[in-house]
């Protein structure tokens, strides 16, 4: 009864946000597009996730999608782990600093951040006014709207993610075990390998989902970073909301976006029950 | 290097095995260690025994290669220690949690260290079996640690370190986390294997009845120095100082000065007929050399009845001496009723003289 009445707000929330958006999509996508407010009129008709499955266009963008999220996790790991191992090293009264300033980008603006990359990037911005000022290069490199300059805007942008579950779990090692491997004759890297390692896989696992879940629905920085043809899920979703104004084909998308990373999800909720 | 443990057993050498010299480590405003000197002999069981902060974990850390001591020196068979980091030296450790790899198996804990020293693996097999030999698992080398009782899980610790057979063993407080049922017999156990590997163990403990049941040396630590080393039975019976008297078998000690033939102690407001040195400061006195007489007994010192407790084998009765100061005496049969006065009485050479 009480727990009913303390757990209730979450219910509505969950409820408000989460289910009913949902049912809303659900019942979008089976309408028919049609001029007016709203532009679709309601029905059972099969025809949007019919389109999806005919044209090749949305499979090739859910595949980039996942390509570039699984990309963006996957340098966010390389570097992330590195990142916690340090904040783990060090002594326990800088961790909660250090931990800070890996929050602090979260705190300016995302846009701001983007724009940042922007500058540096473009024909006109730092990189190139330097590299022709020392004479390295004659003409501007084209480093703005490129697969480099959309993977590198991603890995920023998530990085923070990443980081949190390996510190914790780094930190919550148990330092004899560390130290029965030395004992044992392991050398430093070997006791890396061979302990820090694998048991910090899971969490190395978690951090990889927790980029590659919303990075795969990333729709903003591919549109100001990436080259014109990088049409991931989340771009075209984008497109087919606001531009061609077909809401049943972008709410079928979306149902197959959500149905698609559920899977992960339910991979980082079993990594989350390990003790 | 590693390798070099059984045989040497049998010689049972006097020359030590390992030698600390002067050991001082210092953490901020605690001094850990302040200028330790410890010699084990070879094959022997050694056992520190000392309360929290008196430096024994330290010393066994810095016998390891995990801290390394601010000054000082510190020798296996003659061989410098301290520039050697914690994997190469021909020392192996039992941690107090066991620190058993939760990712691996029985099998794969035992065999870790023999891989890191490149031993080959049929021979690794057998080696790790007839670890598991030794400490009685056999069959259970495919469980993981967390399917593992606590005795177990101490027994695959014990295997682990003793595979590599070491020169020297260190055991981190090693019954402090088993259930106190099985103390006892584990402990005799961890002494039936030192005997039987030859390897000298250091153990670590907090508990003087471990230290003095299985130890064939001990070495009581008081603020990071030796406070008195010998066999137990010695160092039981002949406490060189009040510290050592009152950890070991919480002795009652009673401060005083020697005037001719009787030691004059004000807290116990009583003149006591012994024949000590005159350098002596206080009185040892076991709870179980003293007897109950009549109070009425001329010359005897008396105490008042103040508590009494049942132990099962007697009961520990709680006196109040003439000038204030607490006897605990151990008493068979049944107790005077509290607030009694009773005599006292002891053998002669039950008063241990302590001159620090």
């Amino acid at each position: 009864m009480s727990r009913g009445v303390l757990l209730a707000p979450l219910w509505i929330w969950l409820l408000l946000f989460v289910a009913a958006p949902v049912v809303v999509l659900v019942i979008m996508a089976f309408a028919t597009p049609a001029d007016g407010v709203p532009p679709f009129t309601l029905g059972l008709r099969f025809s949007a996730f019919a389109m999806l499955v005919e044209d090749s266009y949305y499979a090739e963008a859910l595949l980039a999608a996942l390509r570039l999220a699984a990309m963006t996790a996957g340098f966010c790991l390389l570097i992330a782990y590195p990142m916690a191992l340090g904040m783990a090293g060090v002594r326990p009264r800088w961790r909660m600093p250090l931990l800070a300033l890996l929050m602090l980008p979260f705190w300016t603006g995302f846009l701001l951040r983007i724009g940042a990359w922007i500058g540096l990037l473009r024909d006109e911005g730092l990189i190139n006014r330097i590299l022709r000022t020392l004479g390295v290069i004659e003409a501007p490199l084209a480093l703005l709207y490129t697969e480099g300059a959309m993977l590198v805007g991603m890995v920023h942008a998530y990085l923070p993610f990443a980081v949190p579950p390996l510190f914790i779990a780094l930190i919550r090692l148990d330092p004899a075990l560390l130290e029965a491997a030395a004992d044992l004759g392991a050398r430093p890297a070997r006791v890396f390998f061979s302990v820090t390692l694998p048991l910090t896989l899971p969490a190395a696992a978690a951090a990889f989902l927790l980029v590659f879940i919303p990075a795969a629905g990333e729709f903003v920085i591919p549109e100001l970073l990436g080259p014109p043809e990088a049409q991931v899920i989340g771009r075209v979703l984008w497109q087919e909301f606001f531009q061609n104004r077909d809401w049943p084909l972008a709410a079928a998308l979306a149902l197959v976006l959500l149905a698609l990373l559920i899977l992960p999800m339910r991979w980082f909720q079993r990594l989350e029950a390990e003790p | 290097m590693r390798a070099a443990g059984f045989g040497r057993a049998s010689r049972r050498a006097v020359e030590p095995v390992l030698i600390a010299r002067a050991i001082t480590r210092r953490f901020g405003a605690v001094q850990a260690l302040a200028g330790l000197d410890l010699a084990i002999e070879s094959g022997e069981f050694f056992a520190l025994l000392g309360g929290s902060g008196s430096g024994k974990s330290t010393l066994l850390r810095v016998l390891a290669g995990f801290e390394a001591p601010d000054a000082g020196a510190l020798t296996l068979d003659g061989q410098d220690l301290l520039p050697m980091p914690p994997w190469a030296r021909p020392i192996n450790m039992m941690f107090q949690s066991y620190a058993l790899f939760p990712h691996m198996n029985v099998a794969e804990n035992i065999a870790y260290g023999l891989k890191r020293a490149g031993v080959a693996a049929g021979e690794r097999q057998s080696r790790v079996a007839a670890a598991l030999d030794l400490v009685g698992l056999q069959g259970l080398e495919a469980r993981k640690p967390q399917q593992l009782s606590g005795g177990q899980k101490q027994r695959v610790a014990l295997a682990r370190s003793l595979v590599m057979r070491p020169r020297l063993l260190l055991l981190d407080e090693p019954m402090a986390a088993l259930d106190a049922g099985l103390r006892e017999r584990t402990g005799l156990e961890l002494r039936a294997l030192q005997r039987k590997t030859g390897a000298a163990f250091i153990m670590v403990t907090h508990d003087q009845q471990e230290a003095l049941a299985l130890a064939d040396r001990i070495a009581v630590l008081e603020a990071g120095r030796v406070a008195q080393i010998g066999p137990p039975q010695e160092v039981y019976a002949r406490p060189a100082s009040r510290f050592v008297a009152r950890f070991l078998g919480a002795a009652n000690v009673l401060e005083g000065r020697m005037q001719g033939s009787v030691f004059a102690s004000a807290e116990a407001g009583a003149d006591i007929a012994a024949d000590l040195p005159v350098e002596t400061i206080a009185i040892a006195l076991r709870a179980e050399h003293i007897r109950l007489i009549s109070a009425d007994q001329p010359h005897c010192v008396t105490g008042i009845v103040e508590d009494a407790a049942f132990r099962g084998d007697d009961w520990l009765l709680i006196l109040r001496l003439p000038g204030g100061a607490r006897l605990r005496v151990a008493h068979a049969g049944a107790p005077p009723a509290p607030g009694d006065t009773v005599g006292l009485a002891w053998g002669a050479a039950s008063l241990v003289p302590l001159l620090a």
